[in-house]
């Protein structure tokens, strides 16, 4: 029987690792994932779990004592929020090349200037190339399913990589909801023991790992990620099976919201997908064929998933929470074109919105499907990309 | 009761509005609806004005927005009736609750031509007499339950019993002059005869 | 594939070929990289001089001087890069040192 609880974001994932009792937790505090070390801290003095708990002086050092931990043989787990992401950036890039299966709670928030601590997802979307797995969560109860599913699909021998479990900072993070949580016992058994084929602390056999790698070797080792990537899609899927049987909740590399017969899409990330949800019911109720294609896994990108959903649309509007300042989109807007060119002949169109904590409201969605519709109408794909929610 | 309800708290950092927002959360999770409870965050500064949220709900809570259209507001100190516009938005439908001594006829021309029902009660008052201390908060929820009807008194009395119980095991005489505030509210809630 | 892994990974290898991130299973593997190849001066071994010291074999830096049962043995040249220290260190003249080619 689930635990019928009523818990923030933050609350949820930290409930979600004192199940998973992992054996190192190195963080650093910054706000909105503050809450989580806090929690995780009181679960270790409370004695409700044996985590060692790591205090650092720096993100950069959290990411490479997390890095030193895992690579010694312990499953080691982090948070972090924008700058606190940026300051680990060269060690990302470390841990996914060493192939680390760690796993992180990103709580999305700006990343500064000008200095804000409101949501939005520049601080992830930056680290979207560092090789780490992506997850991005809806609610509360997806930021729970999403950390415990990371730990499988992170340390899964056919992966091997880091993951990144994000959510909504303070949307999310700090709001309380209702969500259902599995038996702690189910949680253990479901992410089982962390058992390396190779660690530093194995006695019996010396193993060296990062060593410096020549031109000749360093596009191999770079492919070997690629392909470690790729065949996280089929153990994304394995996982969220074997965790459905245990839940009841059903999850994929994306979530299709009425798109069976939809002309028009939103592909979009995160807890707006939820507020789209609504607006999508009062269009539909006006006569609209509007749909959702929610991204829960962005890294691996799902560009197949979203080429099937999006095959029969006239127009779609992809929405990025990031300003990416390449001049021609923002990340999700890129690569969603990406994958669609030559796969299909919708408008698509991209909106920035929502930066540094503004409000996205049903109305807001409203706006972006009456803007597709626009272009749609005049059979034309703008360049660029457009603002929402700017005072203009 | 209606499908779903939204509520807004203005209160001032400090005041406790947030925590308000989160216990009402917490009391109608008790009663076995979906909830959402939130305070809009920013730079954390004692005495500036803060909002926080409430939906209420029979059906799971998809939207992660602020509200802006809400059923009912509550105002935890009544200064702030001349700095922030509480009544935006505010359905005609629904109530707003004001935390002032003063009687509902005197606070009505405050509120910018707002037709619906205006609720006032003297939280400062009731908290002083009953827990010693000026926190209006736990009248104001009181107040805001009996005003909104988002469930029975007594649902809502036995709810909260059992919720400060929990939290306050060891000080059994703060689970009594809580709910000794809670109790005088739901009786000196005054609503505007218009 | 590990415990071959390490003595068969060379420049010419695919991809799958190699260890995940370039780990390195077991050690004292330097031992398959035949840095001999870098000398371009070479120190010759003079047996009748040399009076078994041993000051030579610590003061190379890529033990490339082999003692067995106390003894210095020729040097392996499969890892010697010929710098030159083992001749500066001898006191007895027992190692020559010159440029290979001259």
């Amino acid at each position: 029987m689930a635990i019928r609880e009523r818990l923030s974001g933050n609350e949820a994932v930290s409930i979600a690792i004192r199940q998973i009792n992992p054996d190192v937790m190195p963080a650093f505090p910054i706000t909105p994932s503050t809450e989580i070390p806090q929690y995780i801290s009181s679960y270790i003095a409370n004695g409700s779990i044996d985590t060692e708990f790591v205090t650092v002086e720096s993100e950069h050092s959290a990411m490479s004592a997390c890095i030193g931990s895992q690579a010694a043989g312990a499953r080691t787990v982090t948070a972090t929020s924008s700058c606190g992401l940026a300051l680990m950036w060269e060690m990302l890039y470390v841990a996914a090349s060493s192939r680390l299966p760690l796993t992180m709670c990103c709580i999305n928030r700006a990343l500064t200037g000008p200095i804000n601590i409101n949501n939005d997802h520049s601080d992830s979307m930056g680290a979207r190339d560092t090789g780490w797995l992506q997850i991005y969560a809806e609610n509360a109860q997806e930021a729970y399913d999403n950390y415990i599913q990371c730990v499988r699909i992170a340390e899964h021998p056919d992966v091997q990589l880091p993951a990144m479990a994000c959510q909504d900072g303070f949307i999310t993070s700090h709001a309380v909801e209702n969500i259902l949580l599995l038996e702690d016992e189910k949680v253990k058994a479901f992410v089982g023991e962390y058992k390396p084929e190779h660690y530093l602390l194995n006695a019996k056999e010396s193993v060296s790992m990062g060593p410096y790698d020549i031109a000749n070797y360093y596009m191999e080792h770079k492919y070997q990620q690629k392909v470690a990537l790729d065949n996280a899609k089929k153990v994304i899927m394995d996982v969220a099976a074997e965790f459905e049987a245990i839940s009841g909740r059903k999850y994929g590399m994306i979530e299709e919201y009425r798109m069976e017969d939809a002309e028009y899409a939103m592909v979009i990330i995160g807890s707006s997908a939820g507020t789209a949800k609504a607006a999508i019911d009062e269009m539909r109720e006006a006569g609209k064929k509007v749909g959702l294609v929610k991204v829960r896994v962005y890294r691996p990108f799902p560009e197949e998933e979203i080429v099937k959903a999006l095959a029969n649309v006239k127009g779609v509007v992809v929405m990025d929470k990031a300003e990416g300042y390449s001049s021609v989109g923002g990340p999700l807007g890129a690569d969603t074109k990406a994958a669609l060119y030559g796969r299909c002949n919708a408008v698509v169109l991209n909106i920035v919105y929502g930066l540094g904590g503004r409000d996205v409201r049903v109305e807001s969605i409203k706006e972006a499907y009456d803007r597709l519709f626009a272009a749609v109408e005049a059979g034309c794909v703008p360049m660029g990309y457009d603002y929402l929610g700017l005072r203009k | 009761m209606k499908k779903l309800t939204e509520i807004r708290w203005h209160g001032r950092g400090g005041q406790g509005a947030k925590t308000a927002s989160l216990l009402l959360a917490d009391v109608a999770f008790s009663t076995g609806l979906y909830i959402q409870g939130f305070p809009e965050y920013g730079p954390e500064r004692m005495g500036a004005p803060i909002t926080a949220y409430n939906r209420l709900s029979d059906e799971p809570l998809r939207v992660h927005s602020n509200i802006y259209y809400p059923d009912y507001v509550a105002v935890v100190d009544e200064t702030l009736l001349e700095s922030v516009d509480v009544t935006a938005g505010l359905k005609a439908e629904g109530g707003i609750v004001i935390n002032t001594a003063k009687d509902p006829s005197e606070i009505v021309p405050l509120l910018k031509g707002y037709t619906g029902k205006v609720y006032t009660i003297d939280a400062a008052k009731i908290s002083v007499a009953t827990i010693g201390k000026n926190i209006p908060n736990t009248p104001m929820l009181a107040a805001v339950v009996r005003a909104s009807g988002v469930m029975s008194d007594e649902e809502f009395l036995n709810n909260m019993e059992a919720s400060l119980k929990h939290k306050f095991a060891s000080k059994p005489e703060v689970i009594d002059s809580n709910m000794e505030a809670l109790r005088i509210s739901l009786k000196e809630v005054k609503l505007y005869e218009r | 594939m590990k415990d071959n892994l390490m003595k068969h990974i060379n420049e010419q290898n695919a991809w799958h070929e190699m260890t995940p991130g370039g780990m390195i299973y077991g050690s004292g593997n330097s031992e398959h990289f035949n840095t001999g190849e870098w000398r371009v001066a070479i120190p010759t071994f003079i047996e009748d001089k040399c009076k078994q010291c041993l000051l030579c074999a610590p003061a190379c830096p890529d033990s490339a001087i082999p003692v067995v049962d106390s003894k210095r043995l020729d040097f392996d040249f499969d890892h010697c890069k010929g710098c030159g220290i083992c001749y500066k260190v001898c006191p007895f003249d027992a190692i020559t040192f010159k440029k290979i080619g001259e």
